[in-house]
């Protein structure tokens, strides 16, 4: 295939390139002559369908300067779009008639003869192959490496070896350290006496705010005061709170202080992979994420009713404070979002839960 | 004789009468519409009015004093004349199918009979009132304060545009932009169906009436022309891949093809 020596000739080869060890074989007999080459007036029908498509190209150009000095420039949606669309389709326009003109022509005009690109052999020569394994072998006996000699040399050289992409990984797994901080996957903003304010203006909710039915986005108090790592507090921190009618509202026990008169609230990222749910039907108390569809129960511990997510949503323990705001008990008991590591806590019971 | 006739009825005479016919129906209907100020004022002849109309279309369902039936239909009292207004005035109710959920749908009843419905209902105890039309003029609002409002406690369900979208079993969020401003309001204070509740507690008066500026900024469509039903990055996804993708086969086939 790729032997040098032989050569074949393109049929319509006009450089005289032969070796004369072939005669020309001239045109196979399947091949089929398009009609370009054998009808003049087909020939001229292609020209001109290509020049009507780089004329396309001719007639987008001056549509997209003529939008550019002539459409309205101000900042009105309608006008942008017009705008936006005109540029659009006169530098498509542009575009796609070069391009097709190009290929047509090329497809119907251009001339159609076969040809063959020469390659040569890969391999190298014989002598060129010993004389690089003879160098080889002279440097490595210049050298002194395996034959026991300058053994001080070998040995600070591996040894720079080993340790030279430490200069490179280092600074990486250093700056990687604050990542491997885990206790920040345990724990969000919320403490003690931390009032539950609306998202975004960070105002308190008084309880009486919430009717039933009512569902409020909630961020922590402070949460917007933070200057550094505010929306990293925030994915972590945010919280739905709604008001269930008390008689429809089954509280997990051990839980039974944790809501107030039907006041619930729980965290709004998903148990699956972590997205915000946040889609709460108050006639079903279902919530829905909006990624997967896992679907949670908030009228009974939040627990997974449909879809891939695994565990309830974890419950954020709340309170009512004298002033009527409410305010968070704790932290959430458990980490917030989707299961890492087995949650770094109770493995054992993670252990036991899925042999069970 | 026949040019006579031609000369008489001039080709586009039709669409002239029918274009006055329209103008002036539409003079008509603009003197004829109440304004939403004088409707709000009930006064015992529409309570009793409304007490008719929901004994003949509601009570069915609802009861006879709107106490309602457990499992069927919801206790109407307190409820407030708000709830009536955007239920009945969309056509959601009284409602024609059980579904999933009560679809909107051509209103059963006249402005003037929802009001006294409302009137009706509103009397039963309390509940939140219909806005005036200041409470919900688009103008009046602040947009970007209502993009922030909106998508932190409505897109999530009705898309970032007010697309709408899907929920569970069935049911939807309803897209926004033909709903009229009132009725989105009201739907924040009261919560139909499946959508919770927006108190003025929660999102003042104010900040629903930035919701409903956002929401109006919408209809001037979007800067990038077709929107694809902005329902997110799936619908747009598919039409790369579909329309897009395909082209390019298309075009990859054809360069590949030989010229006939």
């Amino acid at each position: 295939m790729s032997n040098p020596e032989h050569v074949h000739d393109d049929a319509v080869d006009t450089t005289g390139h032969t070796t004369g060890q072939f005669t020309d074989p001239g045109l196979p007999s399947y091949h089929r002559p398009r009609q370009g080459d054998v009808d003049p007036k087909a020939a001229d029908k292609y020209e001109r369908q290509v020049a009507v498509l780089f004329g396309i190209s001719i007639l987008g150009t001056v549509m997209t300067i003529w939008g550019y000095l002539a459409l309205d420039k101000s900042e009105d949606v309608a006008a942008i779009r017009t705008m936006n669309m005109v540029l659009g389709t006169g530098i498509f326009l542009a575009m796609i008639g070069i391009g097709l003109g190009a290929i047509h022509w090329a497809k119907t005009l251009m001339r159609d003869h076969e040809m063959v690109e020469e390659r040569h052999e890969l391999r190298s020569s014989d002598e060129a192959r010993e004389g690089a394994i003879q160098n080889l072998k002279d440097g490595a006996k210049d050298s002194g490496i395996g034959v026991g000699r300058r053994g001080l040399l070998k040995g600070s050289l591996i040894t720079a070896l080993a340790v030279a992409p430490l200069s490179l990984l280092f600074p990486q797994i250093g700056n990687m350290g604050g990542d491997w901080n885990i206790s920040q996957f345990r724990h969000t903003m919320w403490k003690k006496g931390t009032r539950l304010t609306r998202d975004p203006d960070g105002t308190p909710i008084k309880a009486s705010d919430v009717t039933i039915g009512s569902v409020f986005h909630v961020i922590p108090d402070g949460l917007n005061d933070l200057e550094h790592g505010r929306l990293e507090e925030k994915a972590k921190a945010v919280v739905l709170l709604v008001r269930i009618d008390p008689r429809q509202l089954n509280i997990v026990p051990g839980r039974e202080n944790w809501s107030f008169d039907g006041i619930i609230a729980y965290s709004k990222i998903c148990t699956h992979v972590g997205c915000p749910v946040a889609l709460y039907e108050q006639q079903t108390h279902h919530l829905l994420c909006p990624c997967h569809q896992s679907t949670f129960d908030v009228a009974n511990g939040a627990k997974v009713i449909f879809g891939p997510a695994k565990r309830p949503l974890p419950q954020l323990p709340i309170a009512v404070d004298s002033d009527g705001y409410i305010i968070a008990q704790d932290d959430f008991d458990e980490p917030i979002g989707p299961s890492f590591w087995d949650r770094l806590k109770g493995s054992t019971a993670a252990a036991e839960g899925s042999a069970a | 004789m026949k040019s006579l006739a031609r000369r008489r009825y001039h080709k586009s005479a039709p669409v002239i009468l029918v274009l006055a016919l329209l103008a002036a129906l539409t003079t008509i209907g603009a003197f004829a519409a109440p304004s939403r100020a004088e409707a709000a004022t009930a006064s015992t002849s529409d309570i009793a009015e409304g007490q008719k109309l929901f004994a003949a279309n509601c009570a069915t369902c609802h009861g006879l004093s709107a106490q309602g039936q457990d499992g069927i239909a919801p206790s109407l009292i307190g409820v407030g004349a708000a709830a009536v207004d955007f239920q009945v005035g969309t056509g959601r109710m009284p409602m024609q199918v059980s579904g999933p959920q009560a679809e909107a749908k051509a209103p059963q009843f006249n402005q003037d009979q929802i009001d006294q419905l409302a009137a009706y209902v509103a009397s039963l105890g309390g509940g939140p009132a219909v806005p005036t039309a200041a409470m919900v003029d688009p103008a009046l609002g602040n947009p970007a304060v209502g993009m922030e409002i909106f998508r932190t406690n409505c897109a999530m369900c009705h898309g970032s545009v007010g697309g709408g979208g899907a929920l569970t079993q069935g049911k939807f969020a309803p897209n926004l932009w033909k709903t009229t401003n009132t009725h989105i309001f009201e739907a924040m204070l009261v919560g139909p169906q499946s959508m919770p509740v927006f108190n003025d507690a929660n999102l003042t008066p104010e900040h629903k009436r930035d919701i409903i500026a956002y929401l109006d900024a919408q209809k001037a469509g979007s800067p990038g022309g077709l929107k694809l039903g902005t329902i997110g990055p799936v619908a747009e996804g598919m039409w790369g891949w579909l329309i897009a993708l395909g082209l390019i086969i298309g075009s990859t086939v054809w360069i590949g093809a030989r010229s006939s």
